[in-house]
């Protein structure tokens, strides 16, 4: 029994530990923004990585997301002959949960997997340990730049998302549905302005929509880092700190997806 | 050293002992010859590791002491798993140490911050066993690195200074200045890793197994970059090796450790001179 009891003990002792690094590395990486020397060089590269090379599956997401919520809605709005309705479901659908969650989701799997490979394969090869010798904190050089990029791009590709996903829904309303493009275009306006708007000018939905993926892009890439940083045992490490890393920032994201939504739901006026 | 394991006679610790001196004494000309004591006034201590413990979740290093004198070169020996490494990290204070301390020209640094300890870093160059170079940037971009991070220099005087390092190691530098670190050999690699290194005048050189999976060929020619580094330049270097041979001919003292201490500290002559029954064990076993 008291072994059974030194064992939980270690394991959560470690469990704090584990957390206690997490926030310490997600709290330097943040400092270090405001902190010389800047890698400027360093994060347009990272934003190049990860913005524009997710374009290409952040687009697809989008428009295919779209598409599928205009026919699944199509079908029960068609029972109650309110399919000109449509527009107001994929855009309260896009903009508030599915454009920030499947960018983040995209992203994880496509960036996340990456900044923990290359982190990884560096500590594994030893040049983590070359950085801090030729006198250059890790943390600032790498850590710092992926963050700034993901923060900035994250919400970039969401609204390319979003408009992507709305397009996707209005190809489908139109073609398949029947209903015409100004009218959709009139019901996803409606909608967004019928949400209500934060200090009387941003959309409610907008407001949802856009601090999501800045969570979401700071989630991504501080754990692709914890896990890239912390690899151990060559390259099945690498290996092991890539699945980690996705399976862990996607569990993140759609847990906390669900408290921002929580807080904001609770402290933004809808319906105003 | 009483319960010490016995793996050969005394008499083949003979043999090898009298190989090795035979060698100190023909194989290794003249100018390249380290021990040779340049005659500072004063030799002041460049490096001490005084009494240092550490401990992870058993011990690795208990009381080691040692030093290296302006100019001299260390090497540490030891089989391997005996924390020869963890010396060259505490040394660049990426760990610091249970008990003892290290000093860096008279300067304690296991009580330093983290950015001061980047500072003192900036005094030394290290020389990883896989070279370390960062794979994302050219051959030039790697050697350029410390004098990009911690220098004004402008892009013409990186480039000089880039394109002397790499000809101080043999590297032609047009060719492979453009190149990335997969596409050069192991020894390349190598020699490229001690051009970053040196790159900023560093007045100490780490050099982690300089010479480990190479081919002897390839082994000469680093040995012999490092002693060219040491006559030219005067550098004060710790090596850490398991290539007995390259050590004999580039150290000036020789550090043994084995079960967490230092059990010999002297020169190489000192070191096959000694009776001690381990040491002609593990030069046995190194030179076999």
């Amino acid at each position: 029994m008291p072994e059974l009891l030194i064992r939980l003990n270690d394991a959560a002792k470690s469990r704090v530990l584990t957390l206690q690094e997490y926030f310490v590395l997600a709290g330097k990486s943040l400092r270090f923004i405001f902190a010389r020397p800047f890698y400027a060089q360093d994060v347009v590269q990272q934003m190049d990585e990860i913005g524009v090379k997710s374009l290409g599956i952040v687009l697809l997401t989008g428009m295919f997301t779209g598409m599928v919520l205009a026919l699944q809605s199509s079908v029960q709005l068609k029972t109650f002959g309110a399919t000109i309705y449509i527009g107001n479901l994929v855009s309260a659908s896009m903009i508030r949960e599915l454009g920030p969650v499947l960018a983040g989701l995209m992203v994880a799997g496509r960036v996340g997997s990456g900044i923990a490979a290359q982190l990884g394969s560096m500590r594994v090869t030893e040049q983590i340990d070359a950085l801090n010798t030729l006198g250059t904190d890790p943390i600032k050089k790498l850590v710092t730049p992926r963050v700034l990029a993901a923060l900035v791009m994250l919400p970039v590709l969401t609204i390319i998302n979003d408009f992507i996903g709305i397009i996707g829904g209005n190809i489908i309303a139109s073609f398949v549905v029947g209903v015409p493009t100004t009218q959709y275009w009139r019901t996803v306006w409606t909608q967004i302005a019928a949400d209500g708007f934060a200090l009387r000018v941003i959309p409610n939905d907008f407001v949802q929509g856009l601090s999501k993926p800045f969570v979401f892009g700071a989630l991504i890439s501080i754990t692709a880092c914890y896990f890239g940083l912390g690899t151990t045992g060559g390259t099945e490490g690498v290996g092991q700190a890539t699945t980690r890393t996705v399976v862990t920032s996607s569990i993140l994201i759609l847990i906390v997806d669900y408290f921002i939504t929580q807080i904001l739901l609770s402290v933004l006026t809808y319906g105003r | 050293m009483a319960d010490e394991p016995t793996r050969r006679s005394s008499d083949q610790g003979r043999s090898v002992r009298a190989a090795i001196r035979r060698e100190l004494a023909g194989d290794t000309p003249a100018p390249e010859t380290p021990r040779q004591t340049r005659e500072p006034a004063a030799p002041r201590a460049v490096v001490e590791v005084d009494n240092v413990s550490l401990a992870f979740d058993t011990p690795v290093l208990e009381d080691v002491s040692f030093h290296a004198l302006d100019g001299e070169t260390v090497a540490i020996v030891g089989e391997s798993g005996t924390g020869k490494s963890t010396i060259l990290k505490l040394i660049l204070r990426l760990l610091v140490p249970d008990r003892g301390q290290v000093r860096i020209d008279g300067e304690d640094i296991t009580s330093l911050t983290f950015d001061e300890a980047l500072l003192v870093r900036q005094k030394m160059g290290m020389v990883f066993q896989g070279a370390a170079l960062f794979d994302s940037m050219s051959v030039f971009e790697n050697v350029a690195y410390p004098l990009r991070e911690h220098t004004q220099m402008d892009d013409d005087e990186i480039e000089t200074r880039v394109r002397e390092k790499l000809e101080f190691v043999d590297l032609d530098a047009d060719q492979v200045m453009e190149q990335f670190p997969a596409e050069l050999s192991g020894g390349m690699r190598k020699r490229v890793g001690i051009a970053r290194g040196m790159a900023n005048n560093p007045e100490i050189m780490l050099y982690d197994e300089p010479t480990s999976g190479l081919d002897p060929l390839t082994t000469a020619t680093i040995t012999k970059l490092i002693l060219k580094l040491q006559h030219e330049l005067n550098v004060t270097s710790v090596v850490v090796s398991h290539d007995i041979r390259s050590v004999f001919r580039m150290a000036s003292k020789v550090a043994l450790l084995y079960d967490h201490h230092i059990t010999f500290f002297g020169t190489p002559e000192e070191m096959t001179g000694s009776d001690n029954r381990y040491i002609n064990d593990f030069l046995g076993g190194a030179s076999a």
